[in-house]
């Protein structure tokens, strides 16, 4: 079937839509969310078999021939980011119908969550710019919606400056777009791609590469331009803070890498200095960060900082093992992070703070919480046979072949933070007098636990299943790498 | 002509990032409205001001301006007009929350909300 890779974007659209009718019915919306929730991996998981076994899926709307039309493409990477969005906002979700409380239940929250992934998959499977502008802002409206949703004083005020932020990096989006297009006078990114190649090596696409650095940057909280998202962040609640923080940078991170291997591969030298360096800086405050703080959120929060910089350090070395690399640590990222915070969500819920000196000798009464966390605690930081290995060791091998030896035992030395870190959250919490801790019934807490150790099993089986997950991250890793492969999938027949 | 509007276009960026920098959140959502304008105008540069006649199919006529600049801008304009609907709805529910429209004042953490 031709449209199955449109499946994953107008599934999540259509059931957002049906939500709408019956905000006050709670049951009936919690059950419609699901279905619509499973329909679409269902869907997004045919599209992963069919890339795998034939190649890049491409569609352009409307049937116009490609560079006239909205071409649609789904290569590996994309349709890998859309599968582990889809499995972040299951859970996401089913960990909602405890924690997240009826009151914003009943105020549009699931047609808002099913609009930011019609949003997130959209973005991750568009082949034209300014189409990919206006999924970002079908997910950024849909994140205003659900940062803000409850109108708690604290929210209001960091989602001011979330907006703020979002506005400013939207209209130099336009503007880079049309820089763009009056360079190369197309907005479909396989014919972007050929025409830029044309062109070669020239200043004002440099000017431009470095514009949508900035752009993306600020979506996806690289190193000056990540000041809007420690705030922001630790305004919603949690399940919102989970979706935000596996997702909404990802989409910027993904973005920046499609640009730097699609767009801009004439000017090498600079484009891709100028990324590692900032990658590098990026993980540099974000270690800086994940230490500072005695408030659990804040250290999983810089935490997604210095992931966004190991996962473009790896992209910006431009060669086989990085990048392949890279592709595994976003996909493990990605699902870390969901299970963490959903994690450190319960904490914050039994002991009613999220500040770490507050807390204590959670070990005795919650052991399965205790010992999910620690694995997952492991996985972030890369011990071994877990998930967060295997793309670390591939990021800096591929580091090395390149020459960049400091840059790769800054890679292996940020891991150490992360551990310390995440471990000082287990010494603190779980370790020690036992402090006092807010009641919480066997039933929710059993509930809350349910979908997190389920987000924890994937992460485990992903790291131990590592061989069967390579092949998927190799075909990622040939379409990033020679460009020609998306081009010819979206001009074939044409060209 | 296009240089024209590439000196106005900057100008009114200049006043945008001034009004974006000050305190008062209104003069920001002002300023916010002005940089869309900007960017809206920089789009309909970029896309070149050349081309006589508008681009709806008429006989006899072939020098047509380039359609797809105005077409982005149809939607980024809606896109803008939705998101400043939203952002002076939330202007207005912060400041009768908090009581105060001052950007200084809005800061706090978890302890002092």
């Amino acid at each position: 079937m031709i449209n199955l890779l449109l499946f994953p974007v107008l599934i999540p659209f259509l059931f957002a839509a049906i939500l709408l009718f019956f905000p006050k019915k709670v049951k009936a919306q919690r059950i419609t969310v699901m279905i619509g929730l499973l329909l679409a991996l269902t869907s997004t998981i045919a599209l992963l078999i069919k890339v795998k076994s034939d190649g890049v899926q491409t569609l352009t709307l409307g049937s116009w021939a490609p560079p006239f039309g909205i071409t649609m493409v789904s290569d590996m990477l994309s349709v890998l980011l859309v599968t582990s969005s889809l499995i972040i906002a299951l859970f996401v979700v089913w960990y909602s119908f405890t924690s997240i409380g009826e009151d914003r239940e009943k105020a549009f929250y699931y047609p808002a969550i099913m609009f930011m992934l019609t949003g997130v998959n959209g973005a991750f499977t568009t082949g034209d710019i300014f189409n990919m502008f206006v999924f970002f802002e079908v997910l950024l409206m849909s994140s205003y919606v659900l940062i803000v949703l409850g109108g708690e004083k604290g929210q209001l005020r960091e989602s001011i400056k979330y907006i703020l932020v979002n506005i400013v990096s939207s209209s130099l989006f336009v503007i880079t777009v049309g820089y763009l297009y009056s360079v190369v006078g197309t907005l479909n990114m396989a014919d972007i791609s050929i025409k830029l190649a044309e062109i070669g090596q020239a200043g004002i696409i440099t000017v431009i590469a470095v514009l949508f650095l900035i752009v993306f940057g600020i979506k996806g909280a690289i190193f000056p331009l990540f000041f809007w998202l420690p705030g922001s962040y630790a305004a919603p609640p949690m399940p919102i803070l989970t979706l935000f923080g596996a997702l909404l940078t990802k989409v910027g991170v993904y973005a920046i890498i499609r640009t730097y291997t699609l767009f801009f591969t004439t000017d090498i030298g600079f484009t891709h200095e100028l990324l590692m360096i900032i990658s590098i800086i990026t993980i540099i405050a974000g270690c800086i960060g994940a230490l500072a703080y005695f408030d659990v959120k804040q250290i999983i929060i810089y935490n997604i900082v210095i992931a966004v910089g190991v996962i473009l350090f790896g992209a910006s070395i431009m060669n086989e093992n990085g990048m392949l690399g890279s592709m595994f640590y976003l996909i493990h990222d990605i699902l870390i992070k969901g299970a963490l915070f959903l994690l450190i969500g319960i904490v914050i819920k039994i002991t009613g703070t999220s500040d770490l000196r507050k807390m204590g000798g959670l070990m005795k009464r919650y052991p399965t919480l205790a010992w999910s966390y620690l694995v997952a605690a492991f996985g972030l930081a890369g011990i071994p046979p877990l998930s967060g290995f295997l793309g670390k060791l591939l990021i800096v091998q591929g580091g090395i072949e390149d020459g960049h030896i400091w840059q790769s035992i800054f890679i292996l030395a940020s891991s150490l933070v992360v551990l310390l870190s995440v471990i000082r959250i287990f010494i603190y919490a779980f370790w020690g007098e036992e402090k006092v801790v807010q009641e919480i019934s066997p039933k929710t807490y059993r509930h809350l636990l349910a979908p997190t150790i389920c987000l924890v099993v994937i992460t485990v089986l992903y790291g131990v299943g590592s061989e069967f997950v390579v092949p998927f991250m190799k075909d990622a890793t040939t379409v990033l790498l020679d460009p020609a492969v998306y081009t010819d999938a979206v001009f074939k027949g044409v060209k | 002509m296009e240089i024209l509007m590439s000196i106005l276009i900057g100008f009114l960026f200049m006043a945008a990032v001034y009004l974006i920098l000050s305190r008062s959140l209104l003069r920001i959502i002002i300023g916010t409205g002005l940089l869309s304008h900007g960017t809206h105008l920089l789009l309909i540069t970029m896309g070149g001001l050349n081309g006589k006649a508008a681009p709806v199919l008429t006989d006899g006529v072939t020098d047509y301006v380039d359609p797809i600049p105005q077409a982005l801008i149809l939607t980024a304009i809606v896109i803008s007009f939705g998101v400043t609907a939203f952002s002076l709805v939330l202007a207005y529910r912060t400041y009768k929350e908090l009581g105060t429209d001052n950007m200084e004042l809005m800061k706090g953490t978890e302890d002092n909300d």
